[in-house]
């Protein structure tokens, strides 16, 4: 019977079937970073365990770091001591930090494929839920809580059920001016922000398959904004050409052996699934979100739709999120007016998202009032970036060019927005507060979409720009 | 030690927490994650949906020292912070029914031993209702025969059978229970070719 990638790589790691009739799962890669390790680490050195494989191991800081300047002590006490933590953990442990000084440093989700640490047929597990980003190349990844980041240190293994696996077939050409995060943003509007749980997503399609590695990581990312919990992309010639050449990444001979392998592990024709969906890409604008979760989002021309019109159990969450943003319904999403544009985090962090926004940038300067942030997701990101003087032309126009984190993504650091402030932002969550501010409110949009905004001053149609 | 980790039945007051899609962020803001322990978490619970509305649930002196906590669908989705869970737990929580669960939080309150129990729709808006007309009466939740008594109600209330095995037999704590495959870790990684080298 042929086999799908998921049977194939969870069969590889499965160390034995557990009493509960849960798999004892080996995790291939674990990836870690300041916030949700100190209370693993701890619980560790309380049950006096060592970590099982500390070369499978590798920690980075993101989340807490400031983007301006990120010389140590962090003017912010908290920030610094959870940063001093993870030094001293990854010292105590004998793991591997990639920090500012490797020049590796970077948004976990970005440095993991950037520097070849993330395969194709890996089990990848991370303290974060974005770990379903790493699928793009045709790995098993994703997020766990901290009890669970403990269980791996200690055993390299998680306790897990083989979720069902859905097809998402993306098919057609995107038009102009419609990326990757347009297309995800679709199919999470499309299956509802649950219609994933219980299940892993494996893009398919001519438009998945014409996609670069970058895209791909974009589509990956925000599987969890859909309720699955990871998604992937099986391995092709995308992939094998993306990852030769890259640090962790066998050189000569044995990339050649690696490429067949990684290959292989992909899902065989005929192969069953439980479920298969269906997107037309061609039919595609750029999506904008409107309310409170990912899911609720239209078109650029479109309108906001009436609560009125939603399933019953579905309205109350839909006046929920028309009073938070203090939007009517009905109202065209073009034209919102925006206070604050930000390009970065785990979704479009990369170096292809900035030279979308660059190219925008070209064409104006921000909008008076509007702060315009862009934040690299890596320091090897913002070194190609400066080489290629985007810097020059988004400081040009007028946005501030930070150094590498998650940033606004989720305002863990001085990244914040004020009171009701409304972002356009490139990031993969518009819940309530998310942005660092309770009340505050984001749109979400691809790169090219919140550069237009930040010129604009409000939300605007990018492929009028681009024409 | 004498702890006992078996999940079969609990029993406290309920809180309704009524709405679906309630993430992560909600129920601890990110602001809270800046700190080495969980330790104070419980006192952040659904801080800022608190202070903006006075008459959030967990506001309410009726509902102080419940343990029974009845949600909607997809509570927990987004963020995989444990301190969520944590937060919850701390502030009284010992069980979870719902509609449905953001997968990395229903694994984080397993390893916590809270059990999430999926209900209907129209149970879960009658049991809501019924809490709140009378929050003195208990809710016991039967993780083993998957049920939930009110009053003199009993509805059906689910979890898969993995997690609910390690609740019952008191094995959600895994790190014992994955060390015990020994020797096993090592000879199942040693096959892949990615760590064996290519």
């Amino acid at each position: 019977m042929a086999r799908t990638l998921l049977d194939k790589v969870w069969e590889a790691h499965t160390v034995r079937t557990l009493p509960s009739g849960q798999t004892q799962l080996l995790i291939g890669l674990h990836l870690i970073h300041e916030v949700t390790t100190p209370q693993a680490f701890q619980m560790l050195k309380e049950l006096k365990l060592k970590v099982r494989m500390p070369e499978r191991t590798f920690g980075t800081l993101d989340h807490i770091i400031p983007t301006t300047d990120q010389t140590r002590p962090y003017a912010d006490p908290m920030a610094e001591d959870m940063a001093a933590h993870m030094y001293r953990n990854m010292k105590d442990f004998n793991l591997t930090l990639l920090d500012m000084a490797t020049g590796q440093q970077g948004i976990v989700h970005v440095i993991g494929p950037e520097l070849g640490l993330t395969q194709p047929g890996m089990t990848i597990a991370c303290g974060d839920s974005h770990t379903s980003t790493h699928g793009a190349v045709g790995a098993i990844a994703f997020g766990i809580g901290t009890t669970q980041v403990r269980d791996v240190l200690a055993t390299q293994c998680l306790s897990m059920a083989k979720p069902k696996l859905r097809q998402v077939r993306v098919e057609g050409q995107l038009p102009r001016g419609v990326y990757a995060k347009d297309v995800i943003l679709a199919i999470i509007g499309k299956l509802g922000v649950k219609g994933g749980v219980g299940y892993a997503y494996e893009y398919a399609g001519d438009t998945v398959e014409r996609m670069t590695m970058e895209e791909r990581l974009t589509l990956c990312n925000m599987s969890i904004e859909g309720g699955a919990r990871f998604g992937y992309v099986n391995p092709d010639a995308t992939t094998v050409d993306y990852l030769r050449g890259r640090p962790h990444v066998p050189a000569g001979a044995a990339f050649e052996r690696a490429a067949t392998w990684w290959r292989s592990v992909a899902t065989e024709p005929g192969a069953k699934f439980d479920d298969v969906a269906r997107l037309d890409a061609a039919a595609l604008q750029p999506v904008v979100t409107w309310g409170i979760n990912p899911g609720m989002s239209v078109g650029v021309g479109e309108r906001i739709p009436a609560p009125d019109a939603q399933p019953e159990d579905e309205r109350s969450t839909f006046r929920e999120a028309l009073a938070h943003m203090g939007f009517e319904a009905g109202q065209p999403i073009k034209g919102a007016k925006i206070d604050v544009a930000f390009v970065g985090s785990c979704t479009n962090g990369r170096l292809s998202d900035l030279r979308i926004a660059a190219e925008v940038a070209k064409k104006g300067k921000v909008a008076r009032g509007v702060r315009a942030l862009i934040v690299p997701g890596s320091q090897q990101v913002a070194k190609a970036a400066e080489a290629e003087g985007l810097h020059e032309i988004f400081q040009a126009a007028g946005f501030q060019w930070r150094k590498a984190g998650c940033s606004m993504c989720l305002g863990m650091n001085d990244d914040k927005l004020q009171g009701r402030e409304m972002s356009a932002s490139s990031s993969n969550r518009n819940f309530i507060g998310r942005q660092g501010s309770p009340t505050g409110r984001t749109l979400l949009m691809s790169p090219a979409m919140v550069a237009a905004a930040a010129i604009a001053g409000a939300v605007t149609d990018v492929r009028e720009m681009l024409k | 030690m004498t702890t006992n980790y078996q999940r079969r039945e609990l029993a406290g007051r309920g809180i309704p927490v009524p709405g679906n899609d309630i993430d992560t962020d909600r129920i601890i803001p990110a602001r809270f994650l800046k700190a080495v322990t969980f330790e104070g978490m419980g006192e952040h619970a659904f801080e800022d949906a608190r202070k903006q509305n006075p008459e959030h649930p967990f506001n309410s002196p009726a509902y102080q020292g419940a343990s029974v906590l009845v949600v909607g669908q997809n509570f927990g989705c987004g963020s995989s912070r444990e301190h969520a869970p944590q937060a919850l737990m701390r502030w009284g929580i010992r069980a979870i029914v719902g509609g449905s669960f953001g997968e990395i939080f229903f694994g984080n309150c397993v390893m916590l031993g809270i059990p999430c129990l999926v209900a209907s729709q129209a149970d879960l808006e009658w049991l809501q209702k019924a809490i709140s007309l009378n929050p003195q009466i208990p809710v016991a939740v039967d993780v083993e025969k998957q049920e939930v008594h009110f009053s003199d109600r009993v509805i059906k209330a689910t979890v898969p059978d993995g997690p609910r095995n390690q609740l019952v037999a008191g094995t959600w704590d895994s790190t014992a229970v994955l060390l015990e495959a020994g020797a096993a870790i090592e000879a199942t990684a040693a096959k892949l070719p990615y760590v064996k080298g290519f």
